[in-house]
Parts: C-alpha cells; structure tokens; sequence
C-alpha cells in the first residue's frame, strides 16, 4: 500500500471535521475524492501531505509514518494545492531549480528540461511567473510537485479556475504523469472532469470515506448516480443516529 | 513537533548529504529571496523610502540642529532601522503565504532551521542595505561622519537579533486575520533590550568615547543575539508545523 | 466540573479571611514609618501586586512551555488565566506606586528600571492578547500565544538588566539598596511581618483567582462543544 490510514480523527478546537477516516491506496492507483464543500477534504489532503496534523489515527505513506518520518515523508510527496506555490518575480525555470536544490534533486539541469517539456512549458521557461495565464501557472505548479520524482501526488481541486482548453491541457499532463506510475489523489467537485481521469471514486462526506468503488466496476456514466446515492445513505445514516 | 521526530528529521537530513544539502537548501532559500527582490526591488524601494521618511519627521520634530544632533544621531538612526525593519520582516513573510509558499517551503524535506534562517538572513542583508544607504544620506544631510567601523559592527550586531525575533514574530504575524497591524506590536516590546543596548553602543561610537566605555555594551549586544537567535530558532518549529 | 469544589470554596473563604487580616495588619498593626507617614501603608499593597504580576508573567512562560510539549489545551487555559490576572495586578502595582511617587519622588511616573520593564510588560501581556484575537483556529491561537508567552519571559529579565545599568532611583527595601535610592527605609520586624504577610495573601489571593478563571475557561470551552453537538 502506498497511503495507509487508519481511524484517523481531526479536530479544529471541539469541532469533529475527520471522524475515524479509514483510507488505503494501492500503488499506482489515481483516486479521485469526491465530496460537497466543507467535507473535510482540504483538510485530510492537508494531512496527507504533512502540513497539518493529525488529532488521532494513523497514517502511513510509502512505508513512513506521519508526523514522526515527516522528512522521509515529504521526500516521497507531491503536492498541488489551490495556491500556486510558485515565486512571481522568478522564472519558470528559477522555480524549478529554487525547488530542486530543496528537494536535493540529482542532475537538476536535465531534470529541469523534462519537466518543463512534460508540463508544455520549455518556450516560456524564462518568463517571469506573475506574467503567466493561469493555466499555465497550474502546469507548472504540477512540474514542480513532480519535479523530485514522488511516488504520490497530491492534488486539491487543480481544475479551479482554468478555462475548458486549459482544462484539457491540465488533464494531458495529468494523463502523462499518471502513466509514468505515480501515485495520485485528487479531491474534486467537478464529477465529469473526475470521470475521465481517475481509476477510483472515493465519496468523503461528513468526516469519513462513505463509498469507493474502481471505474471498472462503474457502469458507463454512472458516477453521478454513484455519487448521488453515497451522500443520500450518509444522510440517511445521520437521521437514523439522531433519531436513536 | 516532539524530539523525536526532530531528531529523526535530523537523522533524515544527515542521510541525504548532511551538511552539504543543508547548505545548499540554505543558500536556495537566500537566493530566491534576493533574486526576486533584486527583480521587484518593491520590498527594499519601501524600506528605503520609509526610512528617508523617518528621518526627515524627525528633522522637524527635534529640530535637529548641531547640539541636538549630537545626543539624539544614535536614537533617530535606530528608530529609522526599526521602523523600515518591521516593514520589511512583514512583506517578506506575507510574499511566502500569499501564493502559498510557505506551504511549498514546509512540505520540502528539509530541517525548518533551514526555513527560519534563509528568511533570517535575508531580512537581514535587506535592512543592511537599507542602513548602507541611510547612513551616507544622513551623513551628507547632518553634515556628520557617520562611517566608523564601530558604528558598522553595531548596526550588523544590532539588525541580527532584530530580525532573528522578527523574523519568528512575522513568521506568526502574517497567519493572524490582524496582520498588517500586529508585527509591530508584537515586536517592538520585546525587541527592547536589543534596542536599548544598539542606541548606547552607537552614540558611544558616534561621540567617541573610549572602547572601555562602549565594551559593556558590545558585549551586552552579542550575548542578546546569542539569546534572541537561540528561542527563536527553537520555537520556529512550533509557529511553521501545524 | 459542574459543581463548584469543596476545596475551591474553601480556599475562598482562607482568601477573605487573609485579606481582611492583611488589610487590619497594614492600618493597625504595622508601625507608622517615621519620615514618610501614612503613604508609606501603600507600600505593602504595592509590592504584593507587583509580585503577583511578575509571578503570573513567569507562569504564562511555564504554561507556554508546558503547552508546546504536550498539547494539552488545558495549559492555553492556564496561559491566558495568567495573562489576564498578571495585567490587572500589575496594573494595580503600577497605580499604587504612582500614589506613592507622588509625595515620596514629587512626580507620579519616572523612567527608572522598574517602572520602565513594568510598563513594557504590560505592553507584552497586550500584545498577546492581540495575537491571540486575531486568530480563529484554537489549537494555532493556543500555539502562537505560547511561543509569545515565551520569548516575552526572556526578553524582560534582559530588558530590565539593559535600562538597569542607568542608575535607578526606585528603592530596594529587600537586600542592598543602592545609595542613590531615594524614599528607601529600614523595616522594623513588625514592618517585616506585616510585608510578608501581606505578600502571602496576595499570592494566594492569585491561586484562587486563577482557580476560578480556569475553571471558567474550562466551562467556556464545554459550552462551546456542547453548542457544536446541538448544530449538527
């Protein structure tokens, strides 16, 4: 397994957001977090990629335990979340390299030039980022979480704000970086968008994963049926609780 | 974070090159920081305007003839650097969470101290290059020599532990809902015996007084920096690491 | 928790008990002081509230420390109980002194050490109670408010050593005063006993206080989890 976590619990103060979360992922595998707003999804990517921490549980990642291997951890990470990460007043290639010599990344130059040829970026390499389009400013962002070679991604909604082309662009370098045999969780509300990329839909709602199911076992089109009928029995299992 | 995941990021860190990678981690995070600037030139343009600005209110307000200026050169100037200082150590911080980078910094594997000194010692090059050309411009408006060597160690002894405490006090300041206004407040009370000990070693230098005289307060100086650097790198950790 | 302790009440009633003596102890028992007559009487309240305000500011420190090792909010509670009792205490030391100054030094606020280190500790204390306002995650307000609480419990004692190398004029009634000291006596033993007294009831008048302000922020906190249960 690549991400074990077990009976994880969150609090922020007395508020319960992640209530025994029990989530695996198996290597290679890209699995798409599906779930309304304020399902707790930023926040369990947040512990994922050790930002955050923990109130309860166990979580492992690539063998690692958070938060005592956090270094290991974070070796072994790529993150994208719905800020860019990126310096404006650096260059695209400047980013790369400030983020390579952090990671300690080997024979960065030509680490660099792939990533760069990858992300569809090689001709603007040496635009000062804050002159970039969104779009492209979210490729990038997803060259530097690979720049280290992670064997996760992570990803918190990478489709906001884009445009259908750079949408669609996004999803070429998606397809490219899942072929190559990362790692991926992706939170998202775009179900369509999720629908043709993921190899895996997991529902978070209400603190905890409600349903998972592999795209091979879906019918054709059936993820917003499938979608639909998790957040229904978790209310459904709410009500019931509440009636006890 | 708890001693033993500290140690083991440690022990992480001394695997993956030691000594060399935390260097070079170290100079990435000073670099970028003076080549964005050096780029923008938005944070120390501020600075610098701020602090010529500084000088002349007080121009008007101490009227700073011959005698006044005499007893009060020391005072002004460290009010200036503080000032510029606290403007500076805020934008400095507030560029890493705008975008998310201090995000990016912290999911690096490297040591925090990394993290806390690259910022520390940029922040630090940024208010000497702003007291690199204060210090001439005051000296030709005041018609004073202001370049002593003993006023220079000063300025550096005094600036380090001013920014190794706001450089950990901003680094808390820009996570707060009230940040534009709190760095300053936070700071300044507890940034007090640093000043304190600055404007006495200064005006010793400026009037010239001899060595035994200013040595108490050297010495006063270099030890608030050993103290100031030593918290503040070992509670860094704990603002940065949710 | 919900019902108010048997011990608590009773360290109430040691706290009016004590506090009623010290009171009679400082107008009856103690020795009008030769030179300075009755203003001399503020002296055992002032010391005892300035004590209290430099314990409660060392407590705040503990408390921070003792919070960024365990994470236990229990020791935010404590942190900011200290805080807020330490800034009325040290308030009240701070007027007291004035009333004193006034008659003893002719002015009610110089720029000696004490006074000076007195105020920027009130200014910390403040400043913490800002950091703490502007930030809405407990567990970060609890976190940033204990690294303050620290490098604030370092930066006094060196500030006060900083202004402290000018000379004072602010008495030292216990150990060596200096000589430049004005408004200094020598105690007589019912004076020393008086002081001592008084400076026992103070602290223990603290303890009860902060018994009561944690126990408040205990309920403070229930009450918010209980709300938080109520709106899901």
């Amino acid at each position: 397994m690549m991400i074990e976590v077990r009976r994880l619990i969150k609090r922020f103060g007395p508020k319960l957001v992640l209530r025994n979360l029990e989530f695996n992922v198996a290597q290679g595998e890209f699995v798409a977090l599906l779930g309304p707003n304020g399902a707790g999804k930023t926040t369990f990517l947040r512990i994922l990629s050790s930002l955050s921490r923990a109130s309860l549980g166990e979580v492992r990642i690539a063998g690692f335990s958070l938060p005592h291997q956090a270094a290991q951890v974070r070796q072994q990470l790529g993150v994208v979340s719905h800020l860019p990460l990126l310096y404006g007043e650096l260059n695209a290639e400047e980013n790369l390299r400030f983020y390579g010599k952090m990671y300690a990344v080997p024979a960065l130059d030509r680490r660099i030039n792939e990533v760069l040829k990858l992300v569809g970026l090689s001709q603007r390499r040496r635009d000062l980022v804050r002159t970039y389009s969104r779009g492209m400013q979210q490729r990038l962002t997803i060259g530097r979480a690979v720049l280290h070679n992670p064997s996760v991604l992570l990803m918190d909604e990478p489709h906001t704000g884009l445009d259908q082309d750079a949408c669609e662009m996004l999803d070429g370098v998606l397809r490219e970086v899942a072929a190559q045999g990362h790692t991926i969780v992706m939170t998202s509300h775009d179900l369509a968008r999720a629908a043709g990329l993921a190899s895996r839909f997991d529902v978070l709602t209400r603190g905890s994963i409600q349903a998972s199911v592999q795209r091979t076992d879906l019918p054709e089109d059936g993820l917003l049926a499938f979608y639909r009928q998790a957040l229904e029995s978790a209310t459904a299992a709410r009500v019931e609780r509440s009636a006890l | 974070m708890n001693t033993s995941a500290g140690a083991s990021e440690k022990n992480q860190a001394a695997e993956t090159g030691g000594a060399a990678s935390y260097f070079s981690a170290l100079w990435a995070v000073i670099w970028k920081d003076l080549a964005a600037e050096w780029r923008s030139r938005e944070l120390l343009s501020a600075m610098l305007v701020f602090a010529l600005l500084v000088i002349l209110i007080f121009n008007f307000a101490l009227e700073l003839d011959a005698l006044a200026r005499n007893n009060v050169t020391s005072g002004v100037l460290w009010v200036t650097f503080a000032f510029a200082g606290t403007l500076g150590l805020n934008r400095s911080m507030a560029v890493e969470k705008d975008r998310g980078c201090l995000d990016g910094l912290l999911l690096a594997p490297v040591d925090r101290s990394v993290i806390f000194f690259g910022k520390a010692i940029s922040n630090l090059v940024f208010m000497l290059v702003v007291a690199a050309i204060v210090l001439p411009v005051y000296s030709i408006l005041y018609n004073v020599n202001l370049f002593r060597p003993g006023l220079m160690l000063v300025i550096f002894l005094g600036s380090t532990g001013y920014v190794a405490v706001g450089t950990l006090l901003s680094s808390m300041a820009v996570q707060a809902r009230t940040r534009d206004i709190l760095l300053p407040i936070l700071l300044f009370p507890v940034a007090i015996p640093l000043l304190v000990a600055a404007v006495k070693a200064s005006a010793g230098f400026l009037q010239a007084l001899p060595i035994e005289d200013i040595r108490p307060w050297l010495n006063l100086l270099g030890v608030y920096d050993v103290i100031f650097i030593a918290v503040a790198f070992m509670v860094f950790d704990f603002v940065v690491e949710e | 928790m919900d019902a108010k302790p048997r011990l608590l009440t009773i360290l109430d009633a040691v706290t009016a008990l004590m506090m009623t003596a010290a009171t009679i102890m400082v107008f009856a028992y103690a020795p009008m002081e030769a030179v300075m007559g009755p203003v001399q009487k503020v002296f055992y309240f002032h010391v005892a509230h300035s004590w209290v305000g430099m314990l409660s500011f060392v407590v705040a420190g503990i408390a921070g420390i003792a919070y960024l090792r365990t994470k236990n909010m229990k020791w935010d509670i404590v942190g900011l109980a200290t805080v807020e009792l330490g800034m009325v205490f040290m308030l009240v030391g701070i007027v007291t002194g004035s009333i004193w100054a006034r008659p003893i030094w002719n002015t009610w606020w110089t720029w000696d050490p004490r006074l000076t280190t007195t105020t920027i500790m009130e200014l910390i204390y403040a400043a913490y109670l800002m950091l703490r306002q502007g930030i809405e995650d407990p567990e970060r307000r609890a976190r940033f408010g204990a690294v303050y609480a620290i490098v604030g419990v370092i930066s006094v004692p060196l500030t006060f050593f900083s202004i402290r190398i000018f000379r004072t004029i602010h008495p030292v009634v216990i150990g060596s005063g200096d000589a430049g000291a004005e408004g200094s006596f020598d105690m007589t033993p019912r004076m020393l006993q008086v002081f001592f007294f008084s400076l026992i009831t103070f602290t223990v008048f603290y303890f009860d206080l902060m018994w009561h302000r944690i126990r408040l922020g205990s309920l403070a906190q229930r009450v918010e989890q209980l709300k938080l249960r109520l709106s899901e």
